[in-house]
């Protein structure tokens, strides 16, 4: 199993899950984080001055598969996430010992 | 008291009027300042608009209407003769109005409250809840109290024919001075660079308050005439053109029109046009509003990063700079045609302009100076900042209270 960990940019959140969810995943986590790599930051305006506005709101995206859909997800995300501009995030991929399905007790594949 | 009889018509719009104004410190002013700080002091900075009008509501009654409209003592102050307004009768009338004295006293309470909570703007993120309660009680006293009766409570500025209609001097070059030598008593912020942590309440503030200010203006007519008519027409006039003005300056200069920049401009020129408005016709309002939509954007744009006084809300910035415009203005476009009290400068009468800088001069440097040693008293006996590393988490360190608990974890 691995967990892949998308950052991608907000607006793109529904296409992303769409698309995966097509592919036949069926569950995911997300978090609202900050953050900057090439694309540096923004200004904004106030009352005549400019402000640069360092870290940028993106979404985070986890989500744990069997090794033989890693490749797929990855691509779909890739996919549905991109918009060909500086900014559109990065993806992880992290090996996972374990996984437990809380109310039944299952572990594995089973329980993703 | 005089035996004049009481008008029903004035009454009821000086009634109507003084819940206006009312309305212009709660929730207006708390709205606009607090939409314009960062989100972990937002509950400081309303708090310090609600306990300015509550506590000034009390010492108003107590002393300070009867310093500001007692009788006059010299020209300098009034006299104690409405001390907590014992002896006074609901069928009492104020003199040189139709109206009872209870009603002039709760109207002119509602610019007091709202003068000292302007105040508050430059001091936000900084300044310890307990010393801006104390600074309440001593401002409206020792400050607001003299101004008000030197222009409007028969003291020597009014002697002297200055002309103020709804408190340009009174409320506006006097918060705005008040509030600079605030800024410099507390020193500047850590983190000055603070972008509104909520621009929709920006916006509704600015509303409520252009709102309530027909009742500051038009109020100050203290009659429901022509002239409360025409100064209704003139703040609305003004202030649209100041929006724009704003807008259009920050447009051009800045490539973008800021909704902050449209509800500052409107600020801009709702201020600008309180000592005009019972005095000038529409063509002076209308370039009054572009004056206040212009100057103002460069003091707070340029001289205030120039001269790095951290007056966080642009108290100066917007209420002294365009209340001193207002002021002298007045003294240009007084029409008397529209007002007979009123002749100004293009109307054959180049001495008023010279009675207005006069009574702005005055008003500020008063305000400045006992303000400031207002602000260094209470340093000394209680201190006025906060502990540095209280700073960031104001609301939390102050008063126990996070604004938002948007998600059930927290």
């Amino acid at each position: 199993m691995k967990k892949i960990e998308a950052i991608i940019k907000p607006f793109k959140l529904d296409d992303v899950k769409d698309a995966l969810t097509s592919i036949g995943i069926s569950g995911m986590t997300i978090t609202e984080v900050r953050g900057f790599g090439r694309q540096k930051g923004h200004t904004e305006l106030y009352r005549g001055a400019e402000y640069v506005v360092d870290f940028l709101p993106k979404i985070k995206i986890e989500i744990i598969v069997p090794d033989d859909m890693v490749d797929k997800v990855v691509k779909t995300i890739i996919e549905s996430a991109k918009t060909g501009k500086v900014g559109d995030g990065k993806i992880f991929i992290y090996p996972i010992e374990e996984a437990i399905r809380i109310r039944t007790g299952e572990k594995g594949e089973d329980a993703i | 008291m005089e035996k004049t009889l009481l008008d029903s018509g004035d009454t009821a719009w000086l009634l109507t009027s003084s819940a206006f104004v009312m309305l212009m410190t709660l929730p207006a002013l708390a709205l606009f300042y607090g939409g314009l700080a960062r989100v972990k002091a937002i509950l400081n900075v309303m708090g310090m608009s609600f306990a300015a009008y509550a506590i000034t509501s009390v010492v108003w009654v107590v002393i300070s209407f009867s310093l500001a409209f007692g009788d006059d003592i010299f020209g300098i102050i009034g006299d104690m003769k409405f001390f907590l307004l014992s002896g006074v009768k609901p069928d009492d009338i104020a003199s040189g109005t139709k109206i009872p004295v209870f009603l002039y006293c709760a109207f002119q309470l509602t610019f007091a409250a709202i003068t000292v909570a302007l105040v508050s703007g430059s001091l936000i993120d900084r300044i310890k809840f307990s010393s801006w309660c104390v600074f309440v009680i001593i401002w409206g006293i020792l400050v607001y109290a003299p101004i008000a009766h030197w222009v409007w409570g028969g003291g020597f500025l009014a002697k002297l024919g200055a002309l103020d209609f709804a408190g340009g001097t009174v409320v506006h070059v006097n918060a705005g001075m008040a509030g600079l030598a605030g800024a410099l008593a507390l020193g500047r912020r850590k983190k000055q660079e603070i972008l509104p942590n909520n621009v929709p309440f920006v916006i509704t503030g600015a509303g409520l308050l252009w709102f309530g200010w027909f009742g500051f203006n038009a109020g100050s007519a203290v009659a429901a005439s022509g002239l409360a008519s025409s100064a209704f027409l003139s703040t609305n006039t003004a202030t649209a053109v100041a929006s724009i003005s704003w807008m259009l300056t920050e447009w051009i200069l800045r490539k973008k029109p800021t909704l902050v920049g449209l509800s500052s401009g409107a600020v801009s020129g709702l201020v600008a046009i309180t000592p005009a408005s019972g005095y000038v016709d529409v063509s002076g309002a209308i370039l009054i509003g572009v004056l206040a939509g212009v100057i103002p954007f460069f003091a707070v744009a340029y001289l205030k990063p120039a001269l790095k006084y951290d007056d966080a809300l642009d108290v100066f910035g917007i209420h002294g700079v365009s209340g001193a415009i207002g002021a002298i203005m007045t003294g240009i476009l007084a029409n008397p045609h529209i007002n007979s009290a009123g002749t100004g400068l293009i109307y054959g009468n180049p001495k008023q302009v010279i009675t207005q800088i006069i009574a702005t001069a005055v008003s500020a440097s008063y305000s400045f100076i006992m303000s400031f040693v207002i602000f260094k008293t209470i340093d000394v006996i209680i201190g006025l900042r906060v502990k540095e590393d209280e700073e960031v988490e104001i609301d939390k360190v102050i008063h126990g209270e996070s604004a938002y608990h948007l998600s059930e974890s927290e």
